[in-house]
């Protein structure tokens, strides 16, 4: 006997309307999680940005301490030579030491003298040396100069470390605690714009080490990936596109094409050591092997991109310059190429994106040496931001944690700064037919 | 001349032959007005001429190019001592290295033995002869190749044709450079990787347990056998893009049925590329992240619970490679779901189902191939991303399934292989070209079926 006709209606009623309550809970739950999964991708994006400017914003401004600097003819040049060589290799370390002597006149002792001179950056010699070399003229004369303060300084003035916290995880003594409170209270020594770190190269003193080197390394690797990725992958999108009969060889192209497009980018790192190093014996760390591997990597993005912007050119454009009488080149090149540029050069934009922000094959090919020197050329050895990055997050000193944020802060700008373009160039110039 | 310069030089001179042609081509017609009776437009008898310039010139300087260091450092160091030449390979190597290093100005003279010294100068001597040489043999082809075209120019020459067949010619170059760049890999891996092989039994690379890839410097050196038996990478791996996974599905699943089914089209619009953004940030970013941030934070919530959590754990890179791999996941799903037809849901609105039921019953049906096409994708990226593992997992090849403890992965062995000192013949570098074969075979094999799931797939609907 059929089930359902023993069922009274009203017992019908009942069970539809307990399957209805567990099935809109059901429903209420999917929508809960759906709800839940949107919200944790949402927070990962806010968590992460939050986190590192966070860290990083701190690093734009660094304390500095202006010190009367007298340019002791007596300890740069006893002899009096004023030779390039003399001036070059002279002890600058003690003109900034005297004048540290001269504010605290007080502090004697070998052990007492090094606690105060460690308040001021070691490297800030450096910038004495390129001024008196600059003009020998100076020597003889006093001037008051600002230099960076130690990074255990400049931390403790931006709070970073607790004034209470024992000596060795303060990394500064209760003398240097006093001076320092002296030197803030007299206005010498106070936070300024933080010059050393969009104007230096890298170095091992995080009060010195900036990002200009890698920044500089990133353009020309860049700049030259440009060059070589877009006219390619534009040509290689019009012959696929335009040209090419459709038969087993171009799809064996299109197939590949795809599939480079998800090779792991350190594969073209090995592909750039064994061919470009290995085989061509180009130097390494150079930003012409970087930029080579990266043209590589970035041209399917660029073919892809180019071709759909090729695609969306409606075909009555060539019917109508066929029409006239123009040969298949002359329809591409004067009618076709115009319309889809805009697409393509959003396509190459977001793959230079890519690029900036890809590390993995960088390594492969050296580009991570400790670079101070700021690169000139194409074949000067160079790093770049990313790869800036991966390096000074491997150091120890807590101050790098900063640099290490403050880079990134400067990568995602330059990338927030890319991608508006391409979404700028597209909404200004898609045309709609 | 540097390579630069003589770049320059060629271009101008590239300039004029395109004048010389095009002025040739009005000039054999009696000038503008005469124009009717040229078979092409002057301009491309200005192209030809420029391409005739340039393309054999440049074609010369490009091979020079690239085995110009081949062959010099061949003939350099030919002309060594004897007993400088009869130096074992590794000697030799640093010789050579040496010997560069004086080249680029890394090292100056005082440095360096009297011979390679000698050997260097004579380098760098034979390079600017070289430079010079080859600037004079492109100048005198281009302006040759200007000569010869220009005298060759009539009103009747098929100049277009000429031009077009070449940019054509050119156009399916460039479209050959990707099919060139997979040989390339191939190529240049697969002979590394059997260079390897020869050294290493291809058995003891896939099936040994035990990794330990370092070398002897000394003969008597303690532990001076490497061994090279990448399972315990291959299954750190796994562990790694498996908690990827497991982040990166679910949610990247979830928020793509909630912002294509649920979401109004105004959340849609704000949240879709806010997701997106986690695709655009640099992977050294999570690998900060992971290293700085995160692996503490798992540390001490291990210890507050209990648990010994290693500061390297594979779920400290599983979770944030995870995290990088949703916006890839939530939008190929997005793209499938909104490729199921619309009729497939008033179908199973009609029949009564719910909102949740009609898109576990209907269109996640539906959708499931290419989904699952889109996961693998997804896996194929996570098993080669690289500096989120560089930066997070550890270094040593331990083999367990625990999430909490330290593993390594194929990356990582790569990187930690090549960066730093090395020298090309070592099992210890030549391993990472070994390993660099396997990932590059596995993520192609799995973007092949991936990509051939989901055309199969989208062609079912269109």
């Amino acid at each position: 006997m059929n089930p359902i006709s023993t069922r009274t209606p009203k017992e019908t009623q009942l069970l539809v309307a307990r399957s209805l309550r567990r099935r809109y809970r059901s429903e209420f739950t999917f929508r809960a999680l759906g709800v839940l999964a949107v919200s944790l991708g949402v927070l990962a994006v806010f968590g992460l940005f939050g986190k590192i400017i966070a860290d990083g914003a701190s690093v734009f401004r660094q304390s500095y301490v202006t010190l009367e600097v007298n340019y002791d003819p007596a300890v740069i040049d006893p002899e009096g030579q004023r030779t390039p060589e003399a001036l070059a290799t002279a002890d600058y370390q003690a003109l900034i030491k005297a004048a540290l002597r001269e504010k605290f006149p007080g502090v004697e002792g070998r052990a007492n003298l090094r606690e105060l001179y460690q308040l001021v950056s070691s490297g800030s010699f450096l910038s004495l040396q390129r001024a008196v070399v600059a003009d020998p003229r100076l020597i003889g004369t006093r001037t008051r100069l600002t230099m960076p303060a130690d990074d255990s300084v400049d931390m403790f003035i931006k709070g970073q470390v607790d004034r209470n916290a024992p000596v060795a995880e303060r990394r500064l003594t209760d003398q240097q605690v006093a001076w320092v409170d002296r030197l803030t209270a007299a206005g010498i020594l106070k936070l300024q714009l933080n010059r050393e770190f969009l104007g230096n190269g890298d170095s091992r003193d995080p009060e010195q080490a900036g990002v200009r080197g890698a920044l500089l390394g990133s353009l020309l690797t860049l700049g030259l990936t440009l060059l070589l990725s877009f006219p390619i992958g534009v040509a290689a999108a019009i012959y696929l596109e335009e040209f090419s009969a459709r038969n087993r060889f171009t799809d064996l192209i299109e197939i590949n094409i795809n599939n480079l497009a998800a090779v792991p980018s350190i594969v073209f790192g090995l592909l750039g050591l064994a061919v470009f190093i290995g085989l061509f014996g180009m130097p390494r760390s150079a930003p012409l092997v970087g930029a080579l591997v990266l043209t590589l990597l970035t041209l399917p993005t660029v073919i892809i991109a180019s071709r759909s912007a090729l695609k969306a050119v409606p075909p009555s454009i060539r019917e109508a310059a066929l029409g006239m009488g123009a040969s298949q080149v002359q329809t591409v090149m004067h009618h076709v190429l115009p319309l889809a540029l805009p697409g393509m050069l959003t396509g190459a934009i977001i793959g230079m994106a890519r690029a900036l922000g890809e590390s993995a094959p960088l390594l492969m090919i050296g580009m991570v040496a400790f670079i101070v020197d700021v690169p000139k050329g194409l074949t000067d050895a160079a790093t770049v931001l990313p790869v800036q990055v991966f390096l000074w997050s491997d150091l120890p000193e807590r101050a790098f944690v900063a640099r290490t944020s403050g880079a990134i802060i400067v990568l995602l700008v330059f990338l927030v700064v890319m991608n508006a373009t391409a979404v700028y160039l597209r909404n200004r110039f898609e045309k709609r037919w | 001349m540097t390579p630069s310069l003589t770049l320059l030089a060629l271009l101008g001179l590239t300039a004029v032959a395109f004048w010389v042609g095009r002025g040739r081509s009005l000039a054999t017609v009696g000038g503008p007005r005469g124009i009717r009776d040229l078979h092409s437009l002057p301009g491309h008898y200005g192209m030809l001429t420029a391409l005739w310039c340039a393309a054999p010139a440049l074609l010369i300087a490009t091979l020079w190019w690239m085995f110009q260091d081949q062959v010099l450092m061949g003939l350099v160091t030919s002309h060594l001592p004897a007993d400088q030449r009869a130096l074992p390979p590794g000697e030799f190597g640093l010789l050579v290295n040496d010997l560069r290093n004086v080249v680029a100005g890394n090292a100056t003279l005082a440095n360096v033995p009297a011979a390679t010294a000698a050997a260097a100068a004579e380098y760098l001597q034979l390079r600017g002869t070289a430079r010079l040489a080859l600037a004079v043999l492109v100048l005198a082809l281009g302006i040759i190749a200007i000569v010869v075209v220009r005298s060759r120019i009539r009103p009747d020459m098929r100049a277009r044709n000429s031009v077009e067949s070449a940019v054509r010619a050119l156009l399916f170059l460039c479209s050959l450079l990707a099919v060139l760049t997979t040989l390339a890999i191939l190529l240049s891996v697969l002979t590394e990787a059997l260079r390897f092989f020869s050294k290493v039994p291809v058995t003891e690379f896939l099936f040994s347990t035990s990794w330990s890839p370092q070398m002897a410097i000394r003969a008597d050196q303690v532990g001076a056998e490497g061994s090279f038996g990448a399972i315990p990478l291959f299954a750190g791996t796994l562990l790694i893009s498996l908690m990827a996974m497991l982040i990166s599905v679910p949610i990247g699943l979830m928020s793509a049925i909630y912002l294509a089914e649920y979401a109004s089209r105004r959340l849609r619009k704000i949240v879709k590329p806010l997701l997106e953004v986690l695709a655009g940030v640099p992977t050294v970013v999570y690998g900060f992240f992971a290293a700085t941030t995160l692996g503490p934070a798992l540390r001490s919530l291990g210890e507050n619970l209990g648990l010994e959590v290693a500061s390297e754990s594979a779920l400290n890179a599983g979770l944030v490679m995870g995290v990088m791999i949703i916006p890839f996941v939530s939008s190929l799903a997005d793209d499938m779901i909104t490729a199921v037809p619309q009729s497939l849901r008033d179908g199973a609105y009609a029949l009564g189902a719910t909102r949740s039921e009609t898109v576990r019953q209907v269109v996640l049906r539906a959708a499931l191939p290419g989904i699952v096409g889109g996961v693998l994708l997804a896996v194929s990226r996570a098993i080669g991303e690289t500096m989120i593992v560089v930066m997070a997992a550890g270094l040593a090849a331990n083999l367990t399934a625990n999430p909490l403890e330290a593993v390594t992965t194929v990356t990582v062995q790569i990187v930690t292989l090549l960066v730093g000192d090395q020298e090309f013949d070592s099992p210890k570098t030549l391993a990472a070209f070994a390993l660099g074969l396997v990932l590059f075979i596995v993520t192609l094999a799995l973007n092949a079926i991936a990509l051939y799931v989901v055309r199969r797939y989208r062609e079912q609907y269109e």
